[in-house]
């Protein structure tokens, strides 16, 4: 049988993980306040990344550093081990290429349809493509993303918070990328909206072999997908790791945050779903 | 290493096959989905055992090859065939396009939305000019409630800043009257009535007129732009909430300040363009400097002074408010701004130049020559 490397998403396959972005000294700063000194993160290939941290810690500047829209004061960032800082524009399109990007605000073009948004990058990037293969593309990234099939004719305007999210994910995809950034994808969702969002990451990151590297608030995205958790504080990436080694760090921050009302309720609800989860396939085990 | 996407066709067992070889993605598909759409006939099968890698776009080409034409997959590996059934299921009727109406509906359609959109807008504009009375009103009533320093903030903006590219852009026009004042009326002999072409046209008509063009260029698209903006971010909904009434607080300043500046900047502007014009007597006619300024206080009426303090608040109000208004009506999105934008600037100076018209009539009627 052929193999797929990039459709395989097992840890144990591979001791050690291919990195797909690398971040070394990033040093940012706003006139004489510092965001980041002395950043250090490596993303590996196929994992969902959580980056966390208090307001104002520079999460999405440091996304905005990676995907080149921040110029960094210092520090290297590689991405697919390519060096990103002071390239050319030119030298980043086939990079460009190959990652997707989920703005907060979803960032959606909005003179355009959401059919015509998805078809933006498709446009750019494979000029080739004939209008009905684009067409096509549009409607099944959209059915795929979980909007309803009448919303691709449909501008941002006039689509809701949770739609508009969904849109972006869809143009995020449209170019099948290996790697996925979300900026706090569930945020301003209910939370049947946001537990559907997360279910919704999982799958493509699943299905796809997608890395992700996501920016959250939101506690039980955390537990519930994330394979990893990056906290950041004091101006640099205090910790990374799975988030029972991160509780058992001795860090305020991150006891406070794990440990706080809120996420101690996202732990037992997490228990509890898992608990659910091995207690059906017991039962349908039993049964067979 | 990957390969370009590519198939070979060929018939076995009476069937036609279509194998598929490389990598099924984006970026190495190439001309293969022209091909896929140039084949006849119908009933292949599609055999993806020779595929190394597939992506969605991959798969669903694949996908749509067998549901449009009959065919049948072969060869699929495990994750493309979990790729495969997702596509499938993504398959629904999507309506990717808006459906277009046709021509002549469309026609009629933007004619009378336009002529409904005219009539708001006028009326709307008078609505919002009552508004602003009423508030007005109010505020004179209890004076502790005008905003000063909003208004004062105002003044900079709309006047000091304003200063150096309406002078120049008035000393300049002033220079142009001169010099084609000059040739024309040089042909009766006439070159010493230059000046009194420069002052009375600058004083009269051109300063108040340019000023209110430039005016309605800088400050009246800044205002619909910033109230554009405000109302899409919700600030104008979140001062409502907060009890602050939006025509106070963010309207009335910026009215006021067009409407207490333009005399003031249209005098300054009349002035730059006596300047200029008599720059260019005395250098190109040889009218010296004092002589000039003789002349001029000689041929223009204090009259002439009257119209342009009375005309110049009332372009101010009219580029003021049709900045404002048109801020204010922005509700979607950020090309709305846009448009808002250049309609207030292009609503400004039309009224403008209208109302110059009818005040050139009326002043004649008056008697102010």
């Amino acid at each position: 049988m052929s193999t797929q490397p990039d459709l395989r998403r097992d840890p144990k396959a591979e001791e050690e993980p291919e990195i797909v972005i690398s971040v070394r000294g990033l040093r940012n700063s706003f006139g004489d306040q510092i965001i980041h000194d002395g950043v250090d993160l490596d993303v590996r290939q196929g994992e969902i990344l959580g980056v966390v941290g208090g307001s104002g810690t520079g999460k999405s500047v440091l996304m905005r550093s990676i995907i080149g829209l921040q110029r960094p004061d210092a520090g290297e960032i590689c991405v697919f081990g390519q060096p990103v800082i002071g390239r050319a524009d030119s030298e980043l399109q086939p990079i460009r290429k190959r990652w997707g990007i989920l703005f907060q605000g979803a960032a959606l073009f909005s003179t355009l349809t959401v059919a015509e948004n998805v078809q933006v990058p498709l446009r750019e990037f494979y000029p080739r493509l004939s209008e009905k293969l684009l067409d096509e593309i549009a409607a099944y990234k959209i059915v795929m993303v979980g909007l309803s099939s009448d919303a691709a004719p449909k501008y941002p305007a006039e689509l809701s918070g949770g739609m508009r999210k969904r849109a972006g994910i869809a143009r995020a995809l449209s170019l099948d990328p290996e790697l996925l950034f979300l900026d706090e994808p569930t945020a301003g969702l209910d939370p049947i909206g946001a537990a559907a969002f997360d279910q919704l990451v999982r799958d493509l990151s699943k299905r796809l072999g997608l890395t992700v590297f996501l920016i959250t608030h939101d506690l039980d995205t955390l537990y519930t997908i994330c394979d990893r958790v990056a906290v950041l504080a004091d101006h640099k990436v205090v910790a990374v790791g799975t988030i029972p080694e991160l509780l058992a760090l001795d860090h305020e921050w991150i006891q406070e945050y794990f440990r706080g009302p809120r996420g101690r309720a996202a732990e037992e609800a997490n228990e509890a779903a898992e608990g659910q989860a091995a207690a059906d396939a017991g039962t349908g085990e039993a049964e067979r | 290493m990957s390969t370009v996407a590519r198939f070979r066709d060929a018939v076995e067992d009476g069937r036609r096959v279509l194998h598929f070889e490389g990598d099924l993605t984006l970026p190495r598909l190439g001309v293969l989905p022209t091909r896929l759409d140039r084949l006849k006939g119908k009933g292949f099968i599609l055999d993806l055992a020779g595929v190394e890698r597939m992506d969605t776009i991959g798969a669903w080409l694949i996908h749509r090859t067998a549901r449009d034409r009959d065919g049948r997959i072969v060869g699929a590996g495990e994750d493309q065939q979990v790729l495969l059934r997702q596509v499938a299921e993504a398959d629904q009727p999507v309506k990717v396009r808006p459906d277009p109406p046709p021509p002549l509906e469309r026609v009629l359609d933007q004619l009378g939305t336009a002529t409904i959109m005219a009539g708001q807008t006028m009326v709307g504009l008078l609505g919002f000019f009552g508004a602003l009375l009423i508030t007005f009103w109010k505020v004179a009533g209890h004076p502790r409630r005008f905003r000063i320093n909003a208004v004062v903030e105002r003044f900079e903006a709309v006047g000091v800043h304003a200063l150096g590219i309406i002078g120049l852009m008035s000393f300049l026009v002033g220079i142009v009257i001169a010099q084609q004042g000059a040739v024309q009326l040089r042909q009766f002999g006439a070159e010493v009535f230059t000046v009194n072409l420069i002052g009375r046209s600058s004083i009269k008509e051109l300063g108040v007129l340019m000023t209110a063009i430039m005016v309605a260029g800088r400050s009246g698209s800044s205002f619909a732009a910033q109230l554009g903006s405000m109302k899409l971010a919700e600030e104008v909904d979140a001062m409502r909430t907060i009890g602050v009434s939006p025509m106070e607080a963010l309207v009335l300043p910026r009215v006021l300040s067009t409407v207490l500046l333009m005399p003031l900047l249209g005098f300054y502007s009349g002035l730059a363009a006596i300047l200029g014009g008599g720059i260019f007597c005395w250098i190109s006619l040889g009218i010296p400097p004092i002589t000039f300024i003789q002349r001029i206080r000689e041929v223009v009426p204090l009259t002439d002074v009257w119209q342009l303090l009375v005309k110049a608040p009332v372009f101010g109000l009219i580029i003021g408010m049709a900045g404002c208004f048109q801020g204010m009506q922005v509700e979607s999105n950020a090309e709305e701004v846009g448009l808002r934008t250049t309609a207030a600037v292009v609503q400004a100076i039309f009224l403008v130049i209208v109302l110059d018209a009818f005040f050139a009539v009326f002043f004649t009627e008056v008697g102010w020559l």
